[in-house]
């Protein structure tokens, strides 16, 4: 299948990311077993689970960052297999926010959101970079347009790296611990910007150990241990009612209860 | 270290204090046991070796006069004529005396467009139409056959031009390259793989000078009769792919230094195989990598005098001619060491340049 082209019925009303039967394997160690989930337009999950359960691993495959051996993944319409038109038709839908940022230090911000539209979108560079400047204004760090990554603080980076991959204009955001390496005083303005998005209807995948962020903005909650998805759940029912005992045990480890 | 006299000094006094030399001396030559023996050893090593120099180099030098002179003083004092005698042949080799203008002014041209090629205020694309019209008029100049200019081969050229030609040429083309070659030993297709590792290796592990036979002995011998590669094209092409094989394993360091999450950032944006190494590879680490780079090119620069060993008359070549004269036989030192003072001053531009560069290219990199 060509990369433009889109199976019509699914991309009007089908699941938005379909993941079935993903098995991935280290050498003979299975890092994710079996895995199926579907994602439907706007929603919002968030992957959660003991360190080395695969969670990382599973939306690290979704973009193709980690291949897989087993199953299929078809990302609105357009199967991920090894041709690289479509993995790179996949991938300018999909933004991701990494734990490390992984901003470009030798770019200033502004050149670090307009790279990626101008060479990729082909967009002419007066219009990307108008673009750069309203994202830099939502996540409120305009003035620092003209420095490089080196010289904002770990919350105002993330917050770059966020509007860098909003700038593709992605129909999909993975968050891969988004917080992770932040500062607990920087946790917050990051975490508000993702709240934000949500409320305007991005698809989010986002893998975390903020709890409370999960509560308060996901659609439905995934559990997973030792690659495999456990069990999934909106919040309330997952918080309130956990089913099976690994869930138990991760829910009074992480919250303390 | 005994030798270490700025910093720690000024940052320890006191600023405005009047400086004290019994306590800079204790502070920077004496802070410890090592030192203060490494300070005397030192000073004696000076106290040996810097008056007998001054007395051959200086006091006992002939500067004017002729050879008669410098025979008397033969073995004491250095003889500075011997430069003003044959400086020519030392720069020019064997170019034809009457047209040396020709080969003068060529260095002079390639010269210039490296200063301008040096200034960043310069890195605009008449760079390099710039660069192309000197290599028109260079050629034109070396070689003539045009414009009444008369035909001089190849094999006439030498000295201070045969250096500079050689290396600049070798610098220039086996940086792309090198980056060919890193870039291909880390390719995803075996195949490609396969050759730039090949190539790396063999050229790696086999000497230069067996590099320059090989171009110079052995490639006429699988030309068909009556074709002729010219020998300084050879050696060139020779120096070329061996520094091109040296400065690949360089970059590929740096290739290897650059974080993993660079390149799943660049993957996650969409970035093509050229974009993703084009913006945001290469940059990050060439600039890693530019202090052993420029290592290497600076040795590149002095290995183009092994080229006399196919008779070429490179600087130094030239000037082991300039003592064939038997009248002047004795004083090639003195032909030697101008001939290092000039390698000495391009390299140490050449190092000087680099740490503008680094911090050219460091300027980001606050982390």
């Amino acid at each position: 299948m060509s990369a433009a082209e889109h199976t019509p019925a699914e991309a009007a009303s089908g699941p938005i990311i379909r993941i079935e039967h993903l098995g991935k394997w280290y050498g003979r160690f299975q890092a994710l077993k079996d895995v199926n989930l579907a994602i439907a337009r706007k929603e919002r999950i968030v992957i959660c689970g003991p360190s080395g359960s695969g969670k990382s691993t599973l939306i690290r495959c979704i973009n193709k960052l980690e291949d897989y051996q087993e199953g299929t993944i078809v990302v609105d319409g357009v199967t991920l297999d090894e041709n690289v038109k479509n993995i790179e038709h996949i991938r300018r839908e999909v933004g991701m926010v990494f734990q490390q940022f992984n901003l470009f230090p030798h770019l200033t911000i502004l050149q670090n959101l307009t790279l990626a539209p101008v060479w990729v979108r082909k967009m002419p560079r007066k219009e990307a970079e108008a673009l750069a400047m309203r994202y830099l204004e939502r996540v409120q760090i305009a003035e620092q347009a003209g420095k490089f990554p080196g010289q904002l603080s770990g919350g105002q980076q993330q917050r770059v790296a966020i509007a860098r991959s909003l700038c593709m204009n992605p129909k999909i955001m993975l968050f891969d611990e988004p917080t992770s390496a932040l500062d607990p005083e920087m946790i917050k303005e990051v975490l508000e910007v993702m709240a934000g998005l949500a409320r305007e209807g991005m698809t989010m995948l986002v893998v975390t150990h903020e709890m409370g962020f999960a509560r308060e903005i996901a659609d439905r909650i995934v559990f997973m241990d030792k690659g495999e998805i456990v069990e999934q759940a909106p919040p309330k029912e997952f918080f309130a009612n956990p089913k099976s005992e690994r869930t138990k045990l991760f829910l009074s480890q992480i919250l303390g209860r | 270290m005994a030798i270490e006299m700025t910093g720690p000094a000024t940052m320890a006094a006191p600023a405005g204090a009047p400086r004290d030399v019994i306590g800079w001396l204790r502070e920077n030559l004496f802070s410890s046991p090592l030192n203060s023996v490494l300070t005397l050893i030192s000073f004696g090593l000076i106290v040996l070796v810097v008056p007998p120099l001054v007395r051959w180099g200086i006091l006992n030098a002939v500067w004017t006069g002729g050879l008669e002179r410098c025979k008397a003083v033969q073995g004491t004092g250095a003889c500075w004529i011997f430069i003003a005698e044959k400086y020519r042949l030392i720069l020019f080799g064997l170019y034809p005396f009457k047209e040396q203008w020709r080969p003068l002014l060529m260095t002079v041209v390639l010269i210039a467009l490296l200063a301008a090629s040096m200034n960043r205020a310069f890195w605009r694309p008449w760079l390099g139409l710039a660069w192309l019209l000197g290599y028109l008029a260079m050629g034109i100049l070396m070689w003539g056959g045009i414009f009444g200019l008369a035909f001089e081969d190849t094999d006439k050229w030498g000295g201070l031009p045969l250096t500079l030609i050689l290396s600049v040429n070798a610098i220039a083309f086996s940086f792309p390259l090198a980056i060919a070659l890193a870039l291909g030993r880390r390719s995803d297709l075996p195949v490609i793989r396969m050759i730039c590792t090949g190539f790396i290796e063999l050229v790696r592990g086999v000497p230069l000078i067996s590099v320059l036979f090989m171009a110079s002995l052995m490639i006429p011998l699988f030309l068909p009769a009556g074709v002729d590669i010219n020998k300084l094209l050879r050696a060139q092409a020779g120096i070329i792919l061996f520094t091109g094989a040296y400065v690949a394993e360089v970059i590929r360091g740096g290739l290897q230094a650059l974080p993993k999450g660079q390149i799943e950032a660049a993957d996650s944006l969409g970035l093509g195989y050229w974009q993703k190494t084009g913006f945001v590879v290469l940059p990050q680490a060439l600039s890693l990598v530019i202090p052993p780079m420029v290592n290497s090119f600076i040795a590149t620069f002095k290995d183009t005098s092994l080229v006399i060993i196919i008779g070429l008359f490179d600087l130094f070549g030239s000037a082991r001619l300039a003592a064939n004269d038997p009248a002047w036989r004795p004083f090639y030192v003195e032909g030697l060491l101008f001939v290092a003072l000039i390698y000495f001053v391009s390299c140490f531009s050449l190092a000087r340049y680099s740490r503008y560069v680094e911090r050219l290219a460091r300027q980001g990199d606050q982390r």
